[in-house]
């Protein structure tokens, strides 16, 4: 009787999705509210959670209660550490949301709603969940190992060296691109000027983590939370400032720098940062920003739930040819590249295979928290995808389309934006920059902009007031540098060990990463690295974004195509083939996916698309003795066909990295059908001791 | 339980989440568990807990997500 009730009740919930989602999917003409979109989120995701999740725990992986987890093995109460499976849930979800599902669905919003919406809800389903989950039950059954380890393991030795690489190459282009997002917000442009309030504010996050961490060393060792709330109402105050600074005469001014002036200012402190003690600067402002940008998701959330906004964005944009002036290339198979955090992200592979696995109490906690984690993450990115569709469509394009297409002033702007069909007006931008406090909106690509704007226009709603827009403006841009400036730091951290490790492999002596030149030479060049596609970014024509972040996507899907493959060899060598499909089939897409964008990006003879053709049509202008715009000179010319062949070159590596994983994926997959007997490297059964 | 205790046992809950969302566990479960598997050995204090878990965490840099 009961189970009958519980079917009727999920089958009723299925048909209220199924209405919600036929109502996203074929509204034509007016606009639609949010809400209907949050609904068939929802539905959609907690269908997915109650039946697919549970099929894949309990019949494929066959998650084991009584098999005792790594954390309940190796309890040391560091590292290992058995927890309640809520502050498991929030450990995890905290580590995976960064600012990618923020800016990702964001940059696809110029395809419309519906595309992005799509993609995020059947992607995190099929795609993105399965492969958080997989990979945490396959780190819980290997004592918490990494993915690199476990790559090691199973697939082979120059398998995992080759995954090595392709992670160090992710995380200089991550580096780059989430720099540029930081750059993109604050710069001048052309005859516009920056934003001295968004740089001052931005500015201020460095002495007060600073201060922050001479308080937590000194004053009071290990007072966390007391610390976290004396730095949040700094930050707060430091926005404040920030408006007062702008209005000045005298310091407003100093305080607006053009991009390249920012990108050396980046790189410079990307460099110091890393090198410093982390107790001093890293950590303190690792703790703000992640209260932070939970706090951030919470204000957004509240935002869409009360306020519902109306969606203003049509559901499928002319854009999905490739023409789109946000980035180049069409909806396949560029759209789910574009979406990578939210839908599928390889990085989490990388999460899921780090701190959560040490403390999971019980191996069937894994769905709940490797496979309900991802679902969160993607709703925050339909919420993102939400905050920007609300805009009005010719606000969005004013910030994300660069100023090689539509100009440098709000007239051109408006006009070139009016001829794509989306009407506006001079003055409603102007009005837009003056409610944001900001002298201009123009050419502010990669998501972080747009997202504030859409974030304070939804929430002015709520809470109306004078300068509360500019207020909500400014706290999204600097929630979103403190986390991106966090990145950096950790990030070149990383990559700097892992140089050290690579070239100690030529040359020993750079192993020791006490040394001060091991670490200097080592940080030199990973700054090195993600520096020089910054500036390229940052002198690109196309605005940077335009180029970066599909090598981006490309680097992160490849990642997670390598994660699946691996799940893929791991459920053959534990001889469960029948549920192959399973990750199988993300697999393929993510495959497919990277290899025709990779191979668009390359090859395509669109100069907008293909790297190749473009540094053909500069350096046949050259031959000719002709300058293309925006090239002002030879040198310039010779620049851009350079930094071309470079791109092309990385994305060839990338293509390379992933097709070789996929066929040391096959020989060792080939290798365990031979054996009739389960190959997987499971660390060996140990029993959970009843009710220790 | 009380209203007031349960406001207290969430409190707790959410300082817990609070600590290891950056990195630092329950210091209370792990001075548990060393006077019950290693009662020879002094736990460290929550300083140096502290100290160890942030050096633990950033001490490599940590790759985080995007």
């Amino acid at each position: 009787m009961n189970g009958m009730v519980s079917k009727l009740g999920w089958g009723a919930f299925a048909i209220f999705g199924a209405a919600c989602l036929g109502v996203v999917a074929l509204e034509r003409g007016e606009s639609i509210n949010a809400i209907w979109l949050v609904s068939a989120a929802i539905a959609v995701l907690t269908i997915a959670y109650r039946f697919y999740s549970r099929y894949i725990a309990v019949t494929a992986l066959g998650l084991d209660a009584n098999r005792a987890t790594p954390a309940v093995r190796r309890n040391d109460g560091l590292d290992f550490v058995p927890t309640n499976k809520w502050v498991v849930y929030g450990h995890h979800f905290a580590a995976i949301a960064g600012a990618g599902p923020l800016v990702g669905p964001v940059l696809a919003a110029q395809m419309g709603y519906l595309p992005g919406t799509l993609w995020i809800l059947f992607g995190v389903v099929l795609a993105g969940a399965v492969q958080d989950f997989i990979i945490l039950f396959c780190s819980l059954r290997r004592d918490g190992r990494s993915l690199g380890d476990m790559i090691r393991s199973e697939l082979g030795p120059v398998a995992g060296a080759i995954a090595m690489v392709g992670i160090l190459m992710i995380m200089i282009i991550l580096l780059a691109v989430l720099g540029l997002v930081v750059v993109k917000a604050l710069a001048s442009t052309g005859t516009q000027p920056g934003s001295p309030w968004g740089t001052f504010t931005v500015a201020m996050t460095i002495p007060i983590a600073l201060l922050m961490g001479l308080y937590l060393k000194f004053l009071r060792p290990g007072r966390v939370l007391e610390m976290s709330i004396i730095g949040f109402v700094l930050l707060m105050l430091s926005i404040w400032l920030g408006g007062v600074v702008a209005e000045d005469p005298v310091w407003g001014p100093r305080f607006s720098f053009d991009g390249k002036a920012l990108a050396w200012m980046m790189i410079a402190y990307g460099f110091v940062a890393s090198v410093i003690p982390v107790w001093l600067l890293l950590a303190p402002r690792d703790y703000l920003s992640t209260f932070l940008k939970i706090g951030t998701i919470l204000l957004l959330a509240l935002a869409i739930f009360v306020a519902a906004p109306n969606l203003q964005m049509p559901a499928v944009t002319k854009f999905i040819d490739g023409s789109g002036p946000v980035w180049s290339g069409s909806l396949f198979p560029f759209l789910f590249i574009t979406i990578a955090c939210g839908a599928v992200s390889g990085f989490h592979a990388l999460i899921s295979s780090g701190t959560t696995p040490k403390l999971v109490a019980n191996e069937t906690e894994a769905r709940f928290i490797g496979y309900g984690g991802m679902l969160m993450e993607a709703f925050v990115a339909i919420m993102a995808l939400i905050a920007a569709c609300a805009l009005q469509p010719g606000v969005y394009f004013a910030m994300n389309a660069p100023a090689g297409i539509v100009g440098t002033t709000v007239e051109s702007a408006a006009q070139v934006i009016s001829s794509w069909g989306f009407v506006i007006t001079p003055e409603m931008l102007t009005q837009t920059a003056k409610e944001i406090g900001e002298p201009s909106i123009l050419g502010r690509a990669g998501g972080a902009p747009t997202l504030a704007v859409g974030m304070a226009q939804i929430l002015h709603g709520l809470v109306s007031g004078n300068g509360m827009m500019a207020f909500w403006y400014h706290y999204a841009i600097l929630f979103e540098a403190l986390f991106i400036l966090t990145t950096i730091d950790a990030g070149t951290r990383v990559g700097r060990f892992m140089i050290q490790d690579l070239l100690g492999t030529v040359y020993p002596p750079m192993r020791h990463t006490e040394s001060w030149t091991g670490n200097l030479v080592a940080t030199a060049l990973c700054v090195a690295g993600w520096g020089y596609f910054l500036y390229q970014g940052v002198v690109d024509p196309l605005g940077g974004v335009n180029t970066l972040w599909p090598l981006f996507g490309i680097a992160n899907q490849m990642l997670a195509a390598i994660a699946l493959v691996f799940a893929c060899v791991v459920l053959i060598k534990m001889k469960r083939e029948k549920y192959l499909w399973i990750p199988a089939l993300p697999t393929a897409w993510l495959v497919i996916c990277t290899v025709t964008a990779g191979w668009q990006k390359l090859f395509h003879e669109n100069p907008k698309i293909g790297f190749l053709s473009n540094a053909k049509r500069f350096s046949d202008s050259l031959a000719k003795g002709e300058l293309l715009a925006p090239a002002k000179s030879v040198a310039e010319m010779e620049r851009i066909v350079f930094n071309q062949y470079v791109d092309a070159v990385l994305c060839a590596l990338f293509l390379l990295v992933v097709l070789s994983v996929v066929v040391f994926g096959l020989l060792a997959a080939l290798k365990a059908r031979r054996t009739d007997q389960p190959t997987a490297q499971e660390t060996p059964f140990v029993a959970l001791a009843p009710s220790s | 339980m009380s209203a007031a205790a349960s406001v207290r046992s969430a409190w707790r809950w959410l300082r817990e989440l609070g600590r290891l969302i950056v990195g630092v566990p329950s210091y209370e479960a792990y001075v548990t568990h060393m006077r019950a598997q290693h009662p020879d050995a002094t736990p460290m204090t929550y300083e140096q807990f502290f100290e160890n878990r942030l050096e633990a965490r950033y001490g490599k840099g940590r790759s985080r997500c995007c």
